[in-house]
C-alpha cells in the first residue's frame, strides 16, 4: 500500500482542438482527427471528469471563432471547470474565453514572452483563474527546457525555474507538459513532474505520455501531482464504442478514423476504471456521480 | 426572478446556465433596479477579497444588498468569495465585509508537517452535514463538490455552520443564517450535487 495522500487527485481528459474538430498527435505534432470535442466533452462528463481542459493547438493559424463557440456550447451543458488554452496573448483574449464560459485559461506563449503578464492576468481574473502551461524537452545534463508553439520553438528557460517564478507572479496552478513523452503512451516524465511538484506550493497537473492504468498511479505516487491529465488512453476508449463519430468528416487527416483500427500504444481505459484502479492504491479521487 | 449579481468578479454565466436547467428563470444583473426587483440573489464571486468590497461599493450596490438582506429578508446564496464577503472582514485585504454573520475569513495555514499540502486548495472534496438546511435536501449523504480558494471561514456562532469539509485541516464549507445561505465550494461547478443544490435553492428557499 501506498501512503494515504492528503487529498483527492482530480483525473482531467485533455480535448486538442484544431478547428471544428478534436485531434491527437505524437509528440504534439502529427495530427489525426478523432471526432467532434464536444460529443468527446459530453461523454466524459458523463463518466466523471473533474475537470475538461481544451487547447487550440493551432489557434494562432487560423483565429478563435471556432473555439469561442465550442466554449460557449460546452459550458451551457457540462457542469465541472473547464481550462482554456492555446493562443491566448492578451487581457482581451482572456476576457473573451471566460465570457465564453471557460473557468480556467492556460497560458505559456505569452507569459514567457513576457513573465510580467502572469502578474496582470491574476490581477484582473484571480490567481485560481491562470494556470501557466509549461511544456519541457529533456536535454543532456539532467537539464529541462521550456519549448513554446506546440513544442517547435526553444524558450532558454530552464522549466524548474520558470515554475518556481511562475508561482511567485501568483499563478494558481502550474500544467506540466512533458513533449518527449506527450502521444507515446510510455508514461509521464516522472522526474520533471516531481521536480516541479517539490518545488511550488501550488497544485502541479501531470501531463503527456499516459499508456497504461500503471502510468497515472506512478506520476502521482513518485511524481507527486496533484492532477492527472489523459487524452489517447480516454480517446480512443471512446472511439472503440462510438461508431457514429466516424461519419462526417472531410477536413484534416481522417485516414485513421476511417480505417477503424485501435491505437496499439495505449491500453484504453474509461474514467471509472482509472478511478478503480487508483482507489486500490488508496488514491483518493471522486468516483462517478450516478444517476438520481 | 433571481439576480445573479454581477460586479466584476469572475465568469457568472455557469450559475445562470445552471439556475436554468433547474427551471427557474434569472438574470444577471449589476443593475440597481433589478436588483431592488429581485425575489432571491445569488452572490458569486472569484478575486481578491477588497476588490469585490469596493466594486459592490463602486456600483452602488453595496447599501441595497445590505437592505434586501437584513431588511427585506430576500434569500441570498454566496458562492465562494460571495461568501466570504458575508463575513467581517478578511485577512486577504483590509476593507470591511458585510458582517450579516459573525464570522471572520482567514488565509489556510498548515502545521510543519503538512506542508506539502498545496494553495489554493483545488479539487473535489467531501462535504460534511452539521445541520440540516434546504440547500441540502434530498441530497447524497456526504456529496462531493468542487473547490478552490485558499481562504475560509472561521465562524462565531457554531450554529450558523451547515458543513464543513477536510483540507489539511477542519474548515467551514456551507453555512446558514436565515435566509442567507452560502457555500464555500462551486455548486455551478459541481456536476449532478450542484444542480441538486442550486435547484433546492431555486425551488425552496
Amino acid at each position: 500500500m501506498t501512503k494515504r495522500l492528503p487529498h483527492p487527485i482530480r483525473v482531467i481528459p485533455r480535448l486538442d482542438i484544431k478547428g471544428p474538430n478534436l485531434v491527437k498527435g505524437v509528440h504534439l505534432e502529427g495530427l489525426r482527427v478523432l471526432g467532434k470535442p464536444e460529443n468527446f466533452a459530453r461523454y466524459y462528463y458523463e463518466q466523471g471528469a473533474d475537470e475538461l481542459i481544451y487547447m487550440d493547438i493551432v489557434a494562432s493559424l487560423y483565429g478563435r471563432n471556432n473555439l469561442l463557440h465550442i466554449v460557449e456550447k460546452t459550458s451551457r451543458e457540462i457542469f465541472i471547470p473547464l481550462t482554456v488554452g492555446g493562443g491566448l496573448r492578451t487581457i482581451e483574449d482572456i476576457r473573451g474565453i471566460l465570457c465564453a464560459g471557460a473557468d480556467k485559461v492556460a497560458l505559456n506563449t505569452a507569459v514567457i514572452a513576457r513573465p510580467e503578464f502572469i502578474r496582470e492576468a491574476v490581477t484582473c481574473f484571480g490567481s485560481s483563474t491562470i494556470v501557466v502551461s509549461i511544456e519541457a524537452t529533456k536535454h543532456a545534463g539532467e537539464k529541462y527546457e521550456c519549448y513554446t508553439d506546440n513544442g517547435r520553438v526553444p524558450t532558454g528557460f530552464d522549466a524548474m525555474e520558470w515554475a518556481q517564478r511562475a508561482a511567485e507572479f501568483g499563478a494558481g496552478e502550474i500544467l506540466v507538459t512533458s513533449i518527449d513523452k506527450e502521444g507515446t503512451g510510455k508514461g509521464y516524465d516522472i522526474e520533471l513532474t516531481r521536480q516541479i511538484a517539490d518545488r511550488v506550493s501550488i497544485p502541479v497537473i501531470a501531463c503527456g505520455g499516459a499508456g497504461r492504468l500503471e502510468h497515472i498511479r506512478d506520476v502521482i505516487v513518485d511524481g507527486h501531482a496533484d492532477a492527472v491529465v489523459m487524452a489517447s488512453v480516454l480517446h480512443y476508449g471512446y472511439i472503440r464504442d462510438q461508431t457514429s463519430e466516424r461519419k462526417d468528416f472531410t477536413e484534416g487527416n481522417v485516414n485513421f478514423l476511417m480505417s477503424k483500427q485501435g491505437y496499439s500504444k495505449v491500453q484504453e481505459v474509461a474514467l471509472d476504471e482509472i478511478k478503480t484502479y487508483l482507489a486500490n492504491f488508496d488514491i483518493e479521487t471522486r468516483r462517478k456521480v450516478h444517476a438520481s | 426572478m433571481i439576480v445573479v449579481v454581477d460586479y466584476g468578479m469572475g465568469n457568472v454565466g455557469s450559475i445562470l446556465n445552471m439556475i436554468r436547467k433547474t427551471g427557474g428563470s434569472a438574470i444577471i444583473s449589476g443593475n440597481l433596479k433589478d436588483v431592488e426587483m429581485a425575489e432571491k440573489l445569488v452572490l458569486p464571486g472569484v478575486g481578491a477579497f477588497d476588490n469585490g468590497v469596493k466594486n459592490l461599493q463602486d456600483i452602488g450596490l453595496w447599501d441595497i444588498l445590505n437592505h434586501k438582506v437584513c431588511k427585506n429578508k430576500t434569500p441570498i446564496l454566496g458562492i465562494c468569495l460571495g461568501m466570504q464577503l458575508f463575513t467581517d472582514g478578511s485577512e486577504e485585504g483590509n476593507l470591511a465585509g458585510f458582517g450579516w454573520v459573525k464570522a471572520k475569513t482567514i488565509r489556510f495555514r498548515f502545521k510543519e508537517d503538512a506542508r506539502q499540502i498545496k494553495i489554493p486548495h483545488m479539487g473535489w472534496n467531501q462535504v460534511f452535514l452539521k445541520k440540516s438546511s434546504p440547500i441540502f435536501q434530498e441530497m447524497h449523504k456526504e456529496p462531493r463538490f468542487y473547490f478552490v480558494h485558499s481562504y475560509h471561514l472561521i465562524c462565531e456562532e457554531e450554529q450558523d455552520v451547515v458543513s464543513v469539509t477536510r483540507y489539511g485541516h477542519e474548515f467551514v464549507s456551507a453555512i446558514q443564517k436565515e435566509n442567507i445561505y452560502a457555500t464555500q465550494f462551486h455548486p455551478e461547478k459541481s456536476h449532478k450535487y450542484g444542480l441538486q443544490l442550486i435547484r433546492n435553492f431555486v425551488e425552496v428557499c
